[in-house]
């Protein structure tokens, strides 16, 4: 098992035809994805390596039962992308876009929150890899292996990081989610971490946070209360200034509000180990998978 | 992105939100031309963002064109905790009743606006907010329903205000949502909002931070300028699209993806080391891209060592290694180097890099290897890295 994609996700991928939407779409289709179709508005009966386009997802849907979206379309058109797929049924959508308004986010999610059981994974995030059956997205998925370590991020070149370091030791992963570094991402940790914890391959759970926002504290009273499988956490930015974003638009501390050691000190309070380098959450795991 | 006082106050005024008419200016000419234009009493003020200005000397009020005169030649060029003061906006004086508060913050957690409001206006929110917390009322606006009328209502009674001020404070937060909402903000803050003896409403003081990402909607607020904000390496970077945060530190660092560069920024500190700033290279980085960065590292003066962490992932490592030869060809770095490359054609990049043999440039195989030579190179620069 996994999570949010596998065997049998079909995927159509909204921005197929641009430069990046087909690296990536095909990239994604080498490595197993069953990639079914794409959107571009305008550009339908065209085909991008054999994957047939088509002008809208309601289309994608009727022709080719399309159950999940990758939207890699520029920031000003993401929003909309986000929730043509949600109009056309499509229930997993990740989002890879980054610089999509906040405002833009705040009306998306809330009115996905109100339909019944759509996904959306990011925006701005590197996508969800299931070693072994499929990967949506940019995860660079020569590094991972298929095991029982799931892994929850806001940010992707550190994903790629800690699970290089588990890898090297001998440890696969079961899903890789890339919750993404927005201030109003579709899934939240703890929405990763529900479905971690009911997925039978999954036998603990790394979650890698950083400054800014309180999804990390939030997470921490949720796994106290609901999670009975080991979780270690890491958390960067602790050296971040107040008042200035770093990189990700959500990773800003404000005032006393959303620093690193607070995230810590909440997560450890919940009996959550958290490790202070990548190399430390790494040697944490191997601990507690060979203990 | 945080506007200025004026900025703020001028947004504000576009949305039909009343506040006090005023100018700004550079000089002191153009500020006592302002005070004449406006009329005596008016207020200088400086234009930083920060709190707590008046009482660092940067709010002054003047009776007549002298004191105006007097009072922009102190303020203009003052140093305010750090920040010079580039503008002061000169504005009527207000007759001050009483002072509330009100904001409209974006509320990442809940996934919906927050209006505040307070008649404990003109002291820090966070103070009121800890010592008598009864006295802010605050609701969650539904993003897709919009203010309504009634949660002004229930706002303005909550906290207590005057019977004969609840329609007019109304008004006044339904004008502040919708500026929120048009303009992209993350925040609007007024502190305080003041009553006059008229009985009327006024925006005394603004702070305004709009969402980077929905500028390109917004032309005009792209362009609005805060120069004593803008440090000049951070200023340099803007331009090459490049995402770079300065901080006190020696030692430079660039990594691509955010959550690594503020990773190494710790895995820096805790090995001893001070970083000179965060810089985030980001996904799929060229050659020329690496050349930009280094330029803007080494702009500022106090590096005595670069850190370079990749995790190549749509990054390419030999990219980086390419534009790194190509930067000490263009650059000649006086500093050493300390290189850390893994991922996505690591093995290729590290050849060019042994191939090109760069002066004082050490390639290491862990990012906490790295972190801990270059943290010992910054401390004693005559050690070499080769």
């Amino acid at each position: 098992m996994s999570i949010l994609v596998d065997r049998e996700t079909r995927l159509c991928v909204a921005g197929i035809t641009g430069r990046e939407g087909t690296f990536h779409a095909l990239n994604n289709k080498r490595y197993g994805t069953n990639v079914v179709s794409g959107v571009t508005p305008g550009k339908a009966g065209q085909q991008v390596e054999g994957i047939p386009v088509f002008n809208s997802f309601r289309q994608a849907v009727e022709e080719t039962d399309a159950n999940a979206a990758m939207v890699f379309v520029p920031a000003r058109f993401a929003a909309d992308s986000i929730l043509e797929a949600a109009e056309a049924g499509i229930r997993t959508i990740i989002a890879i876009t980054e610089g999509i308004p906040a405002h833009d986010e705040l009306r998306v999610s809330t009115h996905l929150s109100r339909l019944d059981e759509v996904r959306l994974i990011g925006p701005n995030c590197p996508g969800v890899l299931s070693p072994g059956k499929a990967n949506v997205g940019i995860i660079p998925a020569d590094f991972f292996k298929e095991g029982n370590v799931g892994v929850v991020s806001r940010s992707g070149t550190l994903t790629y990081q800690i699970g290089n370091e588990l890898a090297q030791a001998g440890f696969g992963n079961s899903s890789i989610v890339g919750i993404g570094g927005d201030p109003v991402p579709g899934l939240s940790f703890i929405d990763v971490l529900e479905l971690f914890e009911a997925d039978a391959e999954t036998k603990l759970v790394v979650m890698s946070g950083e400054i800014g926002g309180s999804a990390e504290e939030e997470a921490a009273e949720y796994i106290a209360d609901n999670v009975s499988k080991p979780v270690v956490a890491y958390i960067a930015g602790f050296t971040a200034p107040p008042g200035k974003t770093m990189g990700h638009a959500g990773a800003i501390v404000s005032g006393s509000k959303g620093t690193a050691a607070a995230k810590a000190e909440a997560l450890e309070a919940a009996g959550v180990r958290v490790g202070r380098t990548p190399t430390e959450v790494s040697e944490i795991v191997i601990e507690i998978l060979d203990g | 992105m945080d506007l200025l006082e004026y900025q703020g106050k001028q947004l504000f005024a576009r949305h039909g939100v009343p506040v006090p008419s005023g100018r700004p200016a550079e000089t002191v000419d153009e500020a006592v031309a302002a005070a004449d234009a406006i009329g005596y009493p008016c207020v200088v003020k400086a234009q930083v963002q920060i709190g707590g200005r008046g009482k660092l000397g940067g709010i002054k009020v003047a009776d007549g064109r002298d004191e105006a005169r007097q009072h922009a030649d102190a303020i203009l060029g003052m140093d305010i905790r750090g920040l010079r003061v580039h503008e002061v906006w000169i504005e009527e004086a207000s007759q001050i009743e009483a002072e509330y508060y009100a904001s409209v913050v974006f509320d990442r957690s809940a996934k919906a606006p927050l209006i505040m409001l307070s008649t404990k206006g003109g002291m820090d929110i966070e103070q009121v907010a800890e010592e008598d917390p009864g006295a802010i009322a605050s609701l969650h606006v539904d993003p897709l329903l919009g203010f309504q009328e009634f949660h002004g209502r229930w706002l303005a009674f909550e906290a207590g205000v005057d019977g004969d001020l609840v329609r007019p404070l109304t008004g006044m937060l339904a004008k502040l949502y919708e500026t929120f909402v048009a303009e992209d903000a993350m925040l609007i803050e007024v502190n305080p909002l003041i009553v006059t003896p008229e009985r009327e409403l006024r925006a005394l003081d603004a702070k305004v931070t709009l969402d980077g990402n929905a500028l390109y909607r917004h032309p005009d607020n792209a362009a609005l300028r805060n120069p004593s904000a803008e440090d000049p390496q951070e200023q340099m970077a803007k331009e090459r699209g490049l995402i770079y945060v300065k901080l006190d530190g020696d030692i430079g660092i660039l990594g691509n993806g955010a959550g690594l560069v503020m990773s190494t920024l710790d895995v820096v500190a805790q090995a001893g080391g001070r970083p000179a700033n965060f810089l985030d290279a980001g996904g799929g980085s060229k050659a020329d891209a690496i050349v930009a960065a280094v330029e803007v590292i080494l702009s500022d003066e106090k590096v005595k060592a670069v850190l370079f962490n990749i995790f190549g992932g749509i990054t390419r490592c030999d990219e980086v290694a390419k534009g790194l030869i190509e930067a000490f060809e263009q650059v000649k770095p006086q500093v050493p180097f300390v290189v850390r490359l893994d991922g996505t054609n690591d093995e290729e990049g590290r050849r060019l890099l042994a191939d090109a043999q760069l002066p004082n440039l050490v390639v290491e195989a862990t990012m906490l290897e790295a972190a801990e030579r270059v943290v010992a190179l910054a401390a004693s620069p005559t050690l070499q890295a080769r």
